[in-house]
């Protein structure tokens, strides 16, 4: 017995000194997701895309100008303090410490915004994480990239919009935010509430405990509000339960509207037939067509490796938009390796001017073979969102199917919350915000 | 041969009735505790401290006031987590209403009101006991996180409903760095569990303890039930909402209501069932085993499949290491159903004698 415990710490001890070794002319990227829990559809998926893709540039082109992208996964199990401990073990690995942090979670987001400041480091949360961090004179290391929660919600009542044949339509119709209760559940509340004012429709927030897989009360409110529109803020398994008990309760799937964490392969093939006509947002168009996918597939998947068993999954949702956040760190690179010396392992301060600098035009889109697959970007130094369109997507029962243009966001309503709610957290943390 | 207490003669009562009465013992504490507040934070690197030690401090101290409630005082509690949750959001509104107050100040207000809570859901105990009080105390566990939740006044209206600690400033000095954090942190939990310990040698402590072994007998021999069962909740309460205030001030920085759910309570009451209920070490011992095995294992897990070249699914990985982390706490169970401190208790039993067992 005691044997036994003596080897077990030794051979933790070990674990625990052993690691990667430093190597120069590498970058290191820390794969902070999660493969288990009611969410690991969600983190693997993401974080099978951007592993998949710096895989691709490594086979392919050798890495960034000769620099190789080395990567390790640390297991967060969507939870806030692993999410906290994979961060502080990975910070210092590779030559150059971490490059950038994907928390992909909302909460681990927060959790991070004051270490990762600290210690220089970039957090990219695309598509998710605190919203007025994407005013950058306050948050200078965090960077909601593409389109925040609020941006995205806009766009999401412009569609509600021109489904209803017009904005001004919108007067005295009805809309009910079906919200997972947590902090990500919450962000859209007051954005949709200055909405509300702004078109005269009625708005509703009916929260949905966590995780969600128990959802009768809540629908029977549905029902008895009678709702025109519900746009479902879910994640996870509350998503299939949300589209079935709908059914169940015989509310139109047409007329419901997800958040793209609620537009996954993931969050509709459960319910079966019940999804069909569902609409989700997302701002990235899933399929295997893109040239960018080509790539990787012959470079990656045809030679034996990639990170899915399940070959189904490729091209998904959740895989694609994890190479999406594979495109936007990699350029990133590119653009601070320009700046800072081509071919050399960058910093985590030098890859925030890399981001903040970072411009994806349709041109250079098109290079990476990526035009159908994200919008444009352009960040800046104030600008931490830098694109804010999103597209929309209708389940045919199969596949998901592109029912929109890009749609743009109505920054006139966001970007002054945003600054207003950025002001409040920098007089509470007493930060003087940058001159942009 | 060296831990024996043989020639350590006792001529007063102040001596036979300190807290650690064998000289060896005197001695291994004051060097563990030399160790963790000046060696710890001079070697161990900035991970260690701010991803492994604090939060192993911080979950041994809301550990540490489970047990004054379930394992000193025998009433079964499953509102842990919710306790924790008060004290984090008041020690924040503490801090961001009456800014004077000070932090250590705020962290004990924090704590008192964290003890009120623990009152107000104790009451059940007085005619309800073991698994349906468990039951009554889920309540707490709900109705805390739903308050917090729906009441914008506790998070200052903040629209997700996370709060972000204020910096720690004490007289001038503001703890920032990982090693500051860590000091602070272990100087509350040091001072807390030497009172805990304290505290469980007084009269009060006994009480808890007849209370727990019989509460007829107890209340046949004079002790006042509802006084002993409502303090027990208190004092437990109150180690459970400093846990929580720690919990925001010097390990995550930020905290969220969801931070707190059922499971953190399942979590802490685990912690004390392996590491033993009714000991203080016992806390500490389970609050290591449950907080650094899964992290030990994802390293461990880490360097194999890098030494050995294994390209094994890393999902596939993560899920053993949930597998071999329940099945490693059903052999800790098995072996010793008593905790860990019991293990350590037998070792302790075992080197009086060696190295003459007979």
């Amino acid at each position: 017995m005691k044997r036994t415990t003596i080897a077990l710490a030794l051979v933790a001890a070990a674990g625990f000194a052993g690691g990667v070794q430093a190597q120069a002319k590498e970058q290191f990227v820390p794969a902070n997701f999660y493969w288990v829990g009611p969410y690991a559809p969600g983190g693997s998926g993401f974080g099978g895309g951007i592993i998949d893709y710096m895989a691709m540039l490594n086979e392919r082109d050798g890495g960034i100008n000769g620099v190789k992208l080395t990567w390790e996964k640390c297991e967060t199990e969507y939870n806030n303090a692993r999410g906290v401990e994979c961060y502080e073990r990975s910070k210092n690995k590779g030559s150059t410490g971490a490059t950038v942090i994907h928390p992909l979670s909302t909460g681990i987001t927060y959790s991070l915004i004051e270490k990762a400041t600290a210690d220089k480091i970039p957090v990219i949360s695309m598509g998710y994480g605190r919203t007025d961090a994407s005013d950058g004179r306050v948050f200078p290391y965090i960077f909601p990239l593409i389109t925040n929660y609020w941006s995205q919600n806009t766009a999401k009542i412009k569609f509600i919009g021109v489904k209803e044949g017009g904005m001004d339509k919108l007067k005295g119709k009805k809309i009910v935010n079906l919200y997972h209760d947590s902090a990500y559940g919450k962000e859209t509340i007051p954005v949709l509430d200055v909405q509300a004012q702004k078109y005269g429709f009625q708005i509703t927030h009916i929260a949905v405990p966590h995780p969600g897989n128990e959802q009768q009360s809540q629908w029977l409110q549905i029902r008895q509000l009678r709702p025109d529109w519900v746009i479902l803020r879910g994640w996870g398994v509350m998503n299939p339960t949300a589209i079935k008990t709908a059914a169940r309760t015989g509310f139109p799937r047409e007329k419901m509207l997800g958040v793209w964490w609620s537009g996954a392969e993931e969050d509709v093939i459960p319910a079966g037939d019940a999804a069909k006509g569902y609409y989700a947002a997302g701002f990235n168009i899933p399929g295997t067509h893109h040239p960018a996918m080509k790539d990787i597939l012959k470079h990656v998947y045809a030679k034996g490796k990639g990170e899915f068993d399940d070959k189904s999954r490729i091209g998904s949702i959740y895989h694609t938009r994890g190479v999406v956040a594979g495109i936007v760190t990699t350029e990133a690179i590119r653009v601070a390796q320009a700046k800072f010396g081509k071919g050399k392992p960058i910093t985590g301060e030098q890859m925030r001017w890399g981001i903040e600098n970072l411009t994806l035009d349709a041109k250079r889109l098109k290079e990476l073979g990526a035009s159908d697959l994200m919008q444009p970007l352009k960040v800046s130094c104030k600008d931490h969102e830098g694109g804010g369109a999103v597209k929309f997507l209708q389940w045919d029962g199969k596949k998901w199917n592109v029912v929109s243009d890009w749609i743009e966001s109505d920054q006139s309503i966001v970007r002054p919350m945003i600054e207003e709610s950025a002001a409040q957290y920098a007089k509470e943390k007493g930060i003087t915000p940058r001159d942009c | 041969m060296l831990y024996r207490e043989a020639g350590q003669f006792k001529s007063t009562y102040a001596e036979d009735q300190q807290i650690f009465p064998i000289r060896q013992d005197r001695i291994a504490v004051v060097l563990l505790l030399v160790v963790a507040f000046v060696v710890v934070p001079l070697v161990a690197d900035q991970y260690w401290l701010s991803a492994i030690l604090t939060p192993f401090l911080i979950f041994a101290l809301a550990a540490l006031g489970l047990n004054i409630l379930t394992g000193y005082a025998g009433q079964l509690s499953l509102g842990t987590a919710a306790f924790m949750a008060v004290g984090a959001f008041m020690a924040y509104n503490f801090v961001l209403r009456m800014p004077w107050l000070g932090i250590i100040p705020s962290f004990i207000l924090a704590g008192i009101c964290a003890a009120a809570v623990g009152i107000v859901f104790g009451l059940p105990s007085l005619r309800i006991k073991g698994f349906y009080l468990a039951v009554a105390t889920l309540a707490c566990q709900f109705f805390v996180l739903w308050a917090i939740q729906r009441i914008g006044w506790f998070t200052n209206n903040s629209p997700s409903g996370v709060i972000t600690a204020q910096t720690v400033e004490i007289l001038g000095y503001t703890f920032d760095t990982p090693q500051s954090k860590y000091l602070l942190t272990l100087g509350i939990v040091a001072v807390l569990a030497l009172l805990a310990k304290n505290l469980m040698r007084s009269e009060t402590g006994r009480a808890f303890m007849a209370v727990r072994d019989m509460d007829v007998a107890a209340s046949v021999i004079g002790i006042p039930m509802m006084k002993t069962k409502l303090l027990a909740f208190a004092i437990s309460s109150f180690y459970c909402g400093v846990a929580g205030a720690l919990y925001a001030y010097t390990y995550l920085g930020t905290v969220e209501p969801e931070a707190f759910t059922l499971d953190l309570s399942f979590r802490i009451l685990f912690m004390i069932i392996i590491g033993g209920v009714g000991s203080i070490l016992g806390s500490f011992l389970g609050a290591a085993f449950i907080t650094l095995l899964p992290i030990f294992l994802n390293v461990l897990f880490g360097t194999a499949s890098h030494t050995f070249g294994l390209e094994i699914s890393h999902a596939i990985v993560s899920n053993v290491e949930l597998m071999i982390f329940g099945g490693l706490i059903i052999f800790f169970l098995a072996v010793e159903p008593h905790g860990l401190a019991r293990l350590w208790q037998i070792a302790k039993e075992k080197l009086r004698l060696w190295p003459f067992p007979h």
